[in-house]
This record gives structure tokens, sequence and C-alpha cells, in this order.
């Protein structure tokens, strides 16, 4: 947990030495040599004046070739620690006066002076010389050479890369006390901020806020900007929460009362089944039962009424069963699977032409056409649909039916089922689809009207949708979707 | 011996009337008792109540029950046989007015050894019984009795 917080003040911090140690480095190296030039300048004005005061006062020892006068001259040097050489040579270039701090014996290397130059010099590692020529009256008597060690400029460069030294290590200490205040003050809230959005993101709880600092900063800002965002993301969260409780309920609660209808549905069904067919059976059998044994008391017409009331029972119990049908294919679980519809739609076709061997239909059913659904409510569809198509075309000479499919532009898969029947007003098409609606004479065909409500009630289950194009005398088609 | 007999379990006496008939008709002479709900249908078959004197080793040949019935259904009757020594091997035909599939389920479930739906038309009816007489009566071999 403490890592990343660690690594944030670890970087301020190192961010802050760094920056402190680069320009404290470039500020003293910067002084040291400003120092290290000033410094050499004015040693070589000191000795330049102590040149000059050298030469001005053997200029009468030259003259008069005194050379122990110039000695003591140059003996005066003894005063500054730092002079460890001086010379003077007359014009023609010979020795005239030594003096050495300690006897080495040594002569340094002389600069020499450029013409129309009264003085020059000459660094080396450890000594700097100073050449001054000696005139008198405008003529050259000789030269003064003054030679002064640099151990006090090497000493100042310590001490000062000393100085250097302790004020960075100062300012080192300075930049750790400020990356700690910053730590404490900036790195602290903004990484346990970090903490928490990860902890956020991870739990998926919005009920969590971050530590306000109490202070007015920016820090402040982002930690108040993020506790309102959780706050929205909270309150959204609760009211899609809240939102989805409720659409649950209510689902729950439809869900109960379409198992309540469905089961009042099924009872209903289950005591039509039982009980609204004996009276029928009655009916029908003492009918029966009079025109048997009471044959001779009948006369015609007495006869053809209880062949009326016969049929009349016969067809309500065809018409009962008929809702049944259609009632259960309602209640009917739906259980989706891959169908072979082409091998289906043949299957139905054999049946048909073995009811009725004798009739000229043309049937053309488009190979390969997979459809997912229920295979026996798929089955019930197809026999109805291609039932009709059979039915409405029983009276021309030649009949023609196809069964196929098409697709338009990526919509659902369009089944259609086209006879050159009988056909019907299209007017009326919507009103197929309803129970026991007809379109047709009973005496013309034959028939309940229940098949398109029940092919309805299944395309619907599937979630599809049936409708018909036709004109009278035009044949018909049927379309459904799955 | 005397001609084995048809136990009818049906309360409604239209079909009761009708059941009679069509067995006429096919010229099913067999004596058949009716019992007009499920405990009458029982008390016949464990010799019970106003069967109490009855000789219970005298079986029917074949029950025709329907299922719809009051006091205890058809169902009902079925599981008390199916769970009695004596009556478990009985051949039933369930004869009733409905074809859910329930219905059908349950009766092969509880042991029915035929499930015929009562036709409206009153000649499909009489075709019904005739198969039904022909098969149950006649080509069928009961279990023995005690086995
Ligand atoms: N292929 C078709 N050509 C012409 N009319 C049709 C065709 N299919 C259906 N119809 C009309 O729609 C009506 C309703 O059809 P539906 O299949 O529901 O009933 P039915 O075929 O008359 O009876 P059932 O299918 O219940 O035996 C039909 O009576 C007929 O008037
Ligand atoms: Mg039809």
């Amino acid at each position: 947990m403490r890592l990343p917080n660690q690594k944030l003040a670890r970087n301020v911090t190192l961010i802050n030495l760094l920056v402190s140690a680069a320009a404290l480095s470039l500020a003293c190296a910067a002084f040291v040599g400003y120092d290290q030039i000033s410094f050499r300048r004015g040693m070589v004005n000191e000795l330049s004046v102590r040149a000059q005061i050298i030469a001005s006062n053997s200029v009468s020892a030259l003259l008069f070739n005194d050379a122990a006068s110039a000695r003591s001259t140059l003996s005066a040097l003894r005063a500054s620690p730092d002079v460890i050489w001086a010379g003077i040579c007359t014009v023609q270039g010979k020795s005239f006066a030594l003096y050495e701090r300690m006897r080495t014996d040594r002569i340094p290397e002389l600069p020499a002076i450029p013409p129309g130059h009264m003085e020059s010099h000459v660094f080396s590692s450890g000594d700097i010389v100073l050449a001054r020529a000696i005139a008198f009256r405008g003529r050259l008597l000789g030269i003064v050479y003054v030679e002064s060690d640099l151990s006090v400029l090497a000493q100042r460069r310590k001490e000062y890369a000393g100085i250097a030294l302790a004020v960075l290590l100062a300012s080192m200490v300075a930049a750790l006390l400020v990356s700690w205040l910053f730590a404490k003050s900036v790195a602290d809230p903004i990484v346990g901020l970090a903490a928490l959005a990860r902890d956020v993101t991870q739990n998926k709880d919005y009920s969590v806020r971050a530590v306000p600092t109490g202070r007015n900063d920016e820090v402040a800002l982002l930690i108040g900007a993020f506790n309102e965002m959780l706050e929205q993301i909270e309150q959204r969260d609760r009211a899609l929460r809240e939102a989805h409780h409720e659409l649950e309920r209510r689902v729950d609660e439809r869900t109960a009362q379409l198992t309540h209808a469905n089961k009042e549905l099924e009872s209903f069904s289950y005591s039509v089944s039982h009980d609204l067919r004996a009276p029928l059976r009655s009916i029908d059998g003492f009918s029966q039962a009079l025109l048997e044994d009471y044959d001779a008391q009948i006369d015609a017409s007495g006869k053809d009424y209880l062949r009326r009331i016969r049929a009349s029972a016969q067809r309500m119990g065809m018409l009962i069963d008929d809702l049944l049908n259609l009632a259960r294919v309602s209640r009917a679980t739906i259980q989706k699977e891959k169908v072979d519809a082409t091998a289906l739609a043949e299957s139905i076709v054999v049946d048909l032409r073995r009811a009725q061997p004798g009739r000229d239909v043309d049937f053309r059913i488009e190979k390969g056409m997979e459809a997912w659904a229920d295979p026996g409510l798929l089955r019930i569809v197809l026999d109805n649909l291609l039932n009709n198509a059979w039915k409405f075309t029983s009276k021309r000479d030649h009949g023609s039916i196809e069964f196929g499919f098409r697709r338009e532009n990526g919509g659902p898969a369009c089944y259609f089922v086209r006879d050159n029947g009988a056909g019907f007003d299209p007017k009326y098409a919507d009103r197929l689809f309803g129970a026991f609606q007809r379109l047709h004479a009973m005496t013309d065909f034959a028939g309940t009207g229940i098949g398109l409500a029940t092919v309805q009630r299944i395309v619907s289950r599937h979630g599809g949708s049936v409708w018909a194009e036709s004109a009278v005398g035009q044949g018909a088609v049927f379309y459904f979707t799955l | 011996m005397p001609e084995p007999v048809i136990l009818l379990v049906e309360d409604n006496p239209d079909d009761e009337a009708l059941t009679l008939r069509a067995l006429k008709k096919n010229n099913i002479r067999n004596e058949v008792v009716v019992a007009r709900d499920g405990r009458e249908a029982l008390d016949y078959l464990f010799g019970e109540g106003m069967y109490e004197s009855r000789d219970v080793r005298v079986k029917p040949q074949v029950i025709l029950l329907d299922l719809k019935l009051p006091k205890l259904d058809g169902f009902e009757v079925l599981r008390a046989m199916r769970g009695n020594e004596h009556t478990r091997l009985l051949p039933v035909v369930i004869l009733t007015s409905s074809n859910e599939e329930r219905d059908r389920i349950n009766g092969y479930g509880l042991g029915a050894n035929s499930y015929i739906r009562k036709p409206v038309e009153f000649g499909e009816f009489i075709e019904a019984v005739k198969q039904l007489g022909l098969y149950w009566l006649i080509l069928n071999q009961n279990a023995p009795a005690a086995a």
C-alpha cells in the first residue's frame, strides 16, 4: 500500500536533489572560476608593482655597475613570502644580481618582453614569472625578473572547494526537507486519492470518499472533484439499481399474472375438454338411437331434422377440439432448434398426395431451407399453409404450389407459400388470421377456419409475423418470418 | 363358467346408456356392472360397502374407467387398484371425453392398459367399442389370477 506513495515522494526528492545539486555546482564552478581569474590578475598586478619598485631602485646600481646595491634591493623581497626567486640582468643579457628565497641555483623559464612593451609574464604549473624592463630616460638598462609561487592560488582553490561542498551538502539537506514537506502536503493526499480510485475501480464501491486536506489548493480541488464524481456515480448507480429492481418486480408481477392466467386457461381448457363434449355425445348418440329404433315412426323430414342435429353436434365437437388445440398452441413451451424446413414440407406433401392421389398438382419446394424453430410447431404451421394451398387449388385443372424463402438485405428470413388457387379478396387479408374467420363458403371449400389463427399464434410466439397477398381468382401468397 | 364381467365406471347416465347401447350393437353380451363413482368401483373390486358379500375372486375381464368422477376420480381408482395385490394386474381401459396430454400421461403413468377418447359421432363410438371388445374380451389373455 505504501509503495506508490514512496515512489512519488522518492521521485520528487530525487528531482529536488538533482536540480539543487546541479544549480549549486554550476554556481560554485562559475564563482571559483571567476575568483581564480581575478586573483591571478591581482597577483600579476602586485608582482608588477614590486618589479617596478625594484626596477626604479636598481637604476643607479645598473648605471654605476653596483651589483651589491642591486642585490640589497632584491633582498627586500624577503618580506614577500610568495616571491621565491628574483634576478636582474643587463641589456647584454648578463646576470647582474640574484635573489633566492632558498638556495637552489635554479633558473626559472624567463619570459621575453615583446618590443614596444615594458613588461610581460608567464604562468607555469606552480608559479608565475614576471619580467620588467629597467629604463632610464628612455634608455634600456636591464631587465628585472620576479618569480612568485602559486601555492596561494591552490590554497584558495582548496578552500573554495571545501566551502562549495559544504554548501552543496547543506542544500541537499534542505532539498530533502522540502521534499518531505512536499510529500506531506501534496504527494500523500494524491497518493491516497490514487489508492482510493483503484479501490473504487476494483470493488465498485462508490460509497467511499476521499478525506479532504482542509486546505485551499489544487489538491483539495482534486479531492473535491473526485468526491463529487463519486457522489454522482453513486446516485446514478442507486437510481439504476432502483429502476432495475422496479423492473424486476414488475416482471415478476407480470410473470405471476401470466402464470396465473395460463393456469386458468389450462384448467378452463381442461374442463371444456371434459365437460363440453359430453352433452354433444348425448345429442348425437340419442339422435342416432331415434333414427335406428324409431325408423318407422319418423317421417322423412323428421329424419332430416335429426340428421341436421347430428351434423351440428358433430361440428360443434370439432369446433371445440379446434379451440382447444389453439389454446394448446398458445400454452405450449417453445423449444427452438435447427429444423430442416425442406424435409418437413416434403413429408407433408407426401401425406397430401396420399390423401388425394388423383390430383394434378405441381409442388416446388426450395432445397436446403433451414429454420430456427420448434419442430412440432413449425410442422403445424407448414401443415396448415400447405393444406390450404392444396385445398384452395382443388378447383384448378393444374395446381401449382411453391414453398421457398428469401432474405432481404440482412432482415430475417422470410418464408412463403404460393399457390395458383381460388385466391381471396385482399380487403379481408387481415381477417383471415382470426379464429373461425373464413372467406369462402363451406359449400365451396370445407374447413372450420382455425388453421390460420393457429399459424399466427405459433409464428408470433416465435417472435415473427405472418401476412398474405392475393386477388380473387389469382392464387395467394402467405409469408411468414420466425 | 359364467361370461366374464365388464366393470363400467361412469357417472353420466347418458354415457352409461350410450356405452351399453354400443356394447349391444357389437353383440357383446357380457354382464356389465356399472359403478357410478370411484368409491363404488373400489367397493366392487375390494368387496366392501354395498358389495360386502361379493366373492372378490370373481374378477372383471376389463374395467372401462371414466376420469372425471364424483368422490374419487379415475386416477385415484387406478392408483388404489394398482396398489392392491388382487387388482394390480386387471386390464384397465380409460374411456373419457378429453384428449388432454396430461390425462394420457397420468393414465399410462398409473398403469392404464389403454386410453380411448369417446368420440362425439356415435358411429365412431360404436367402432371404438367394437375394437375394445374384440381385443380385451376375445384376443387378450389376462395375467394368471394368483401369480
Ligand atoms: N391459399 C389460400 N387461398 C385462398 N384463400 C385462402 C387460402 N388460405 C386461407 N384462405 C382463406 O382464409 C380462410 C381461413 O383459413 P384457415 O386455414 O384459417 O381456415 P380453413 O382452411 O377454412 O379451415 P381449417 O384450416 O380450420 O380447416 C379460409 O377459409 C380461406 O377463405
Ligand atoms: Mg386451413
